[in-house]
This record gives structure tokens, C-alpha cells and sequence, in this order.
């Protein structure tokens, strides 16, 4: 895979002074005012666990399950790290918000021609050559922008260097097959709300897994479906032409199931 | 007046109600948007219209293809009288779930937007082009009704000519789209409680499907029988009951099998709320109209397979209400349905109902031979024949 774009923040180093959230809504053009929680108008919060803070955004997933979910592929991974989103595109099915991992999307819920809102990692400036807003706007370097591989090395060597100041994880280096927004904590990540059961593996394939068979079941059951018609069919046929030239009820054919039991035997057809 | 105008005139009335208070909220959905109308939020994105309206409307459709397969493919012909029945039931089912969609979706102007931009890794891709594509095949297959009922023989004769085709493919596509429905919910695995969460999400929600599929057809059965007072066939009814029996045993043993196999059956057994609608699915879908189909004297008795029918078709609704909004509520928040999203499900429904009656009665739907060309007999000719017979003599109204 090609060198992606990453934000790695640190919630050790976080002083909660929200100049990120602060950045990202003027670099959106989004209403200022702060917000608790991740909304339509706000990409990134702040939020305060306990004796720390937490950043909540788009993960930014290596395998997007936001992408592979959307029915008109409104969202794109792009090949610097990102997912964007396109508006015109959606249909406002909101599947993307079920099926996120990490319940990210927003939807604004008062607009009569609705959009799905997220962080999309400033696609514009990264692919400038840019860093994020949040991470330029950053005093205490809780978040830093970089190569993402270059990140998760410098993650581990923060844990190694002081491991009792760390707990030892780089949560978002694996966890659903990885994603290009990296945290490191002091505590269990349990302890500040992250979702610690999701597991290693990424979701896209298991509705794959299911969608790749459907040209192979269409054409076998098709095939199986036309095989019985005729099969069955054909015999009701012969047995209900028999009855017309015969002698027997002949003017009610069709009542095979009572018929076909003495008709059985060696026929050829 | 009598009792039975009485009763029709107290329906219409309600009828009447229910599509104005409908439309009134309608009416607010759009122009006030989602959020002050629903009870959905951006952590209950899903709520009744998709649980509801859109899952179970689709499953209560199944018997349009069981029974097609049945009678046209496996020659089974004791089902014919009711395969009519059974298509326009998934007809209108289908047409209600495509406007609860117009209703549920965010920018419904768009939902000819999967025909053009197609993700093929979206099972809600699957979904779409299902609904689509299989509501053009029932509405093939329904069409010859009218044929008939305007005497269009050659038409018919060569509608007839594609039966076996339009089955076909019929079957196929609502085989992809029941399943396809649980393959959505694949994707949570996280959310969803593991009572219902499965890899085998897309088996069982096609099983389960096809067994609703006879039970909506002995409900609708009855209904029609006791609203146009005509006398129901026994053998057809018991063994529409004895088919759904069969298919819900089979689905019961998967269930279990499947729960066995993912460790996940002590979750029955907890004192949670899951467990509690767990139960109650699996008492309404599977073991009281199992129980009921399997007493003999209730078997053959058409209102005791009702309420069997019936005891399915609620557990069903709870089951896709389970996968799409319960079983997820505890990771993702509470939700209730505004009145908004109650009264435009009642309003389709009370549509589907009161589309189904008008068919019922001038259509040949519930007629003898459908698909032969000749003029069937459907109630409001009748009515027309024997008040013209009468002429003066009103007093043959029946008292029931
Ligand atoms: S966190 Fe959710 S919204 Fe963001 S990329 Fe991953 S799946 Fe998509
Ligand atoms: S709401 Fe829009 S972006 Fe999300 S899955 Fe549906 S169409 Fe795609």
C-alpha cells in the first residue's frame, strides 16, 4: 500500500484547550460555537473522561466500512489517507451512520435536503501537502500529522521510552484492520469510552463475503429453478394430453397429483 | 341498519382518519425535516419505517413468491386459488415499501441515484436494485388480472406464454432481497446483541421469510372470506398451515443450531430486556403457531389457522424490529417513534388494506382459474347479478 497521511494524538499531552475543534470549524466554515459532542456542525470535540481529554473523530479507517456500505459510494478513501464524502450523491439512506464502527457520521437532522457530516480529514490541504487544521492549531503537539507508518513507529517509541507513563497500545494501529487516526493513552482505552470489542479485522468483507456469491447463486438456482419447471411441467403436460385422448375424465385434466400415480412408469418423452 | 353496514361504516370512517392524520404528518416530515418529526437521531439513524415499514413490509410480502414457486414451478396445484392472493399482497407490499422509503430516506428526489452510481460492496446496492426489479416482475405477473377482468383473452394468453420466466426470475429476486435484508445487519457485528446477530443473518431472514409467506396468506385468506362473506376452502387453509408448520420448524432448528454454534444460547437465559423480546419473538413466530397448526381440530377449523397466521406474522414483525432497532438499542441509545413516524405507518398500511379490498372486489383475484382467459366471476359482478335478479327484493341482505 502506498505512504498514507495520519494523525497520531497523544491524550497524555492534551491540555483540553480545544484550539482543534476551534480550527476545524473555521477551516469547514462551520457555526464557532463549541460543541460536547460530535454533531453536524462539528467534526472534532473535546471531550472531558474523567482526569483526562479525548478527541472524537473520523478514525479514518484503512478499510472504511462507511465506504463499502454506501449504496451510491458517496465516500472515498483517497490514496493520501483520507475519506471524503460527496453530498451530491447520497441518498440519505444513513446505512453509512448504522454501519460505522465508531458511529461517527452525523446527519443534520433539521435540514429539509439532508447531508451526512464527518471529518474528512482536510482532503483539500492534505493533498497540498498540508497538515490538518486541528494538528497545525495544536499548542502541546497532542496531535501531530505525518506518514502514518512513521507515526505508529514514533508511537511505539514513546511507549518504550516511558512505559509506565503509557498504556501499551496504539489504538488504531490494527484495531478494524487499522485506521490512519492513531491514539496513545495513559489508561485503558475502556476506561475513555473507546470501543475495545471490535476486534482486528476489517468489517468490509463480511457483507462481501455474502455479495461475491450472488452472480454464482443467480446463475445455479436460475439454472436449478428452469430444470425443475421443466421437469415437473413436462410430465403434468404429458400426463393431462394422455387424459384428452384417453378415455378418462376427459373434460377435467389437470388433477395430476391423483393421475400421475398410475401413469408412473417408463415413459418416453 | 344492520350490523354488518355498520361495522363497514365504522372502517370507513376510521379509514378516513388514519389517511387524513397521515397526511398531515406527511406533510410535516418534509417540510420540517427529519429530526423535529421522527424520533431518529445520529445515534438511532433506523427507526420504525425502516424496522417496520420497510423490513417486515418486504418479509410479509414472501408468500407472493413461495406460493408462485409452489404452484408454477412445483406443479402443486391444491395452492392455485390462493397464488392470485398471495401476488397481490406482495405487489401492494412492495409499492408501500418503496413509499415508506420516499418517507425515510433523507433526499428521496435522489432514489434513482443506485441505478446510475453503484457500489457493488453495498448490500443496500443489492437491496435497491431488488425492490426495483422485482417490483416490475409482480407487477407483470398481477397485470393479467386486469386482462381478465376486461376480457382481454389474447392478452392474457400471452402473458401466459411468460409465466414460467417471470416466476422464475421472481423467485430469484426475492430469494436475494429477504436475504439481503439480514446480510445489511453483517456489518454491526459489534452492535447487535448476539441473540440475533449471525453470519447466517441472510439464511434466516429467508426462511423466516418464507414461512410468514404462508401465514400472511391464510390471514388475508380469512379477512377476505369473512369481508365478502364467501366460503373459505378448508383443504387450501390447513395445508397452508401444514407448509408453515414445516417452514417454521425448520427455521426453529436453525436458530438454535445457529445460537449452539456461536455459544451465544445463555443469552436466552439472562434477565435482560433482550432475552424478554427474544422469547416473546420466538413464542409469537414459532412455538404458538406450531402448536396451534399441530392440534388437529384447530388445524382444520379456519379461524384457529387465523390466529396461527396471525401469532407468526406478529412474531415476525418483532424479529425484524429486534435485528433492526431493539437488539441494537443498548449499544447505540433508546428510540420511540413519533407520532409522525406511527401515523404515516398507519396510513400505509390502512392503503395496502383498502387496496387490497378494492381488488378483491373487482378484480378476479380470489377467482377459480386465473391465467386461462376465461371471465371469472369476482364479487362486485356477483353483487351486480344478483341485485339485478332481485331487482325489488333488497331484503336479501344476510345477517352475519
Ligand atoms: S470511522 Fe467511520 S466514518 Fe470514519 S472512515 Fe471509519 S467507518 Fe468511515
Ligand atoms: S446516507 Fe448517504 S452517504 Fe450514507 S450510506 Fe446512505 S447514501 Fe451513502
Amino acid at each position: 500500500m502506498d505512504r498514507q497521511r495520519a494523525l497520531l494524538i497523544d491524550i497524555t499531552r492534551c491540555v483540553g484547550c480545544g484550539a482543534c475543534s476551534e480550527a476545524c470549524k473555521t477551516a469547514n466554515k462551520l457555526p464557532p460555537e463549541t460543541e460536547k459532542t460530535l454533531s453536524a456542525t462539528a467534526y472534532t470535540v473535546v471531550q472531558e473522561k474523567g482526569d483526562y481529554f479525548v478527541r472524537d473523530l473520523c478514525r479514518h479507517c484503512q478499510q472504511p466500512t462507511c465506504v463499502s456500505v454506501c449504496p451510491v459510494g458517496a465516500f472515498e478513501k483517497t490514496a493520501d489517507g483520507p475519506v471524503t464524502y460527496d453530498g451530491d450523491k447520497c441518498i440519505g439512506c444513513r446505512y453509512c451512520m448504522t454501519a460505522c464502527p465508531f458511529s461517527i457520521p452525523r446527519y443534520e437532522w433539521t435540514s429539509r435536503a439532508p447531508l451526512v457530516r464527518k471529518c474528512i480529514m482536510c482532503s483539500e490541504r492534505v493533498k497540498e501537502g498540508k497538515m490538518t487544521a486541528c494538528s497545525e492549531a495544536c499548542p502541546a503537539e497532542a496531535t501531530v500529522f505525518g506518514w502514518r507508518d512513521e507515526l505508529i513507529a514514533d508511537a511505539h517509541r514513546r511507549i518504550s521510552e516511558n512505559p509506565d507513563g503509557y498504556y501499551n497500545l496504539v489504538y488504531g494501529e490494527n484495531e478494524v484492520g487499522g485506521t490512519n487516526v492513531l491514539f496513545l493513552s495513559p489508561v485503558n482505552f475502556a476506561d475513555l469510552g473507546f470501543p475495545t470489542n471490535l476486534g482486528n479485522a476489517a468489517l468490509p468483507p463480511l457483507t462481501w463475503e455474502v455479495l461475491e456469491k450472488i452472480p454464482n447463486f443467480v446463475v445455479a438456482s436460475g439454472v436449478i429453478l428452469g430444470g425443475l419447471w421443466w421437469l415437473i411441467n413436462r410430465r403434468a403436460t404429458v400426463d393431462e394430453l394422455r387424459h384428452q385422448t384417453g378415455e378418462s375424465h376427459p373434460q377435467h385434466p389437470g388433477q395430476s397429483a391423483s393421475t400421475r400415480t398410475h401413469q408412473a412408469g417408463g415413459e418416453s418423452r | 341498519m344492520n350490523r354488518w353496514t355498520e361495522k363497514l361504516t365504522f372502517w370507513r370512517i376510521m379509514f378516513v382518519i388514519i389517511l387524513a392524520v397521515g397526511m398531515v404528518a406527511g406533510f410535516r416530515r418534509f417540510y420540517l425535516g427529519l429530526g423535529a418529526t421522527t424520533g431518529l437521531s445520529d445515534q438511532v439513524p433506523w427507526g420504525m419505517w425502516i424496522g417496520f415499514d420497510v423490513m417486515s413490509g418486504v418479509a410479509l410480502a414472501a408468500g407472493g413468491f413461495t406460493l408462485s414457486a409452489l404452484v408454477y414451478i412445483f406443479n402443486l396445484k391444491q395452492f392455485h386459488a390462493v397464488v392470485r392472493p398471495a401476488i397481490l399482497t406482495a405487489f401492494l407490499g412492495y409499492i408501500l415499501v418503496a413509499v415508506g422509503l420516499l418517507f425515510d430516506l433523507g433526499r428521496p428526489w435522489y432514489i434513482w441515484h443506485p441505478i446510475f452510481f453503484r457500489n457493488p460492496h453495498s448490500v443496500m446496492l443489492e437491496v435497491a436494485w431488488c425492490v426495483m426489479l422485482y417490483l416490475t416482475v409482480l407487477a407483470f405477473e398481477f397485470v393479467p388480472a386486469f386482462f381478465e377482468r376486461l376480457g382481454w383473452g389474447k392478452a392474457v394468453k400471452v402473458m401466459k406464454i411468460g409465466t414460467p420466466i417471470l416466476v422464475i426470475l421472481g423467485v430469484l429476486l426475492s430469494s436475494l432481497h429477504q436475504s439481503s435484508l439480514g446480510s445489511l445487519f453483517l456489518i454491526v457485528p459489534n452492535k447487535l446483541h448476539p441473540l440475533w446477530y449471525s453470519a447466517r443473518l441472510p439464511y434466516l431472514f429467508f426462511v423466516s421469510a418464507m414461512s410468514v409467506g404462508f401465514a400472511m396468506v391464510i390471514v388475508e385468506s380469512y379477512l377476505s372470506s369473512r369481508a365478502f362473506r364467501k366460503e373459505l376452502e378448508r383443504p387450501i387453509i390447513t395445508d397452508l398451515g401444514r407448509a408453515m408448520m414445516v417452514s417454521l420448524i425448520f427455521l426453529a432448528v436453525l436458530r438454535g443450531q445457529d445460537l449452539i454454534g456461536r455459544g451465544s444460547l445463555g443469552y436466552m437465559f439472562q434477565a435482560t430486556t433482550e432475552a424478554g423480546l427474544f422469547w416473546l419473538e420466538i413464542g409469537l413466530g414459532i412455538i404458538i403457531p406450531v402448536i396451534l397448526v399441530a392440534i388437529p381440530k384447530i388445524r382444520s377449523h379456519p379461524q384457529g389457522m387465523f390466529y396461527a397466521g396471525l401469532s407468526a406474522v406478529l412474531g415476525l414483525i418483532l424479529n425484524r424490529m429486534n435485528v433492526s432497532i431493539t437488539g441494537m438499542a443498548a449499544k447505540l441509545g433508546d428510540y420511540f417513534p413519533s407520532w409522525e413516524e406511527l401515523s404515516i405507518t398507519a396510513m400505509l398500511v390502512a392503503l395496502g388494506f383498502a387496496a387490497f379490498a378494492w381488488a378483491v372486489k373487482n378484480l378476479p383475484v380470489f377467482g377459480p382459474s386465473p391465467w386461462t382467459g376465461t371471465v371469472v366471476i369476482t364479487p362486485a359482478l356477483e353483487t351486480e347479478r344478483v341485485a339485478r335478479q332481485a331487482e325489488l327484493q333488497p331484503a336479501r341482505v344476510s345477517i352475519q
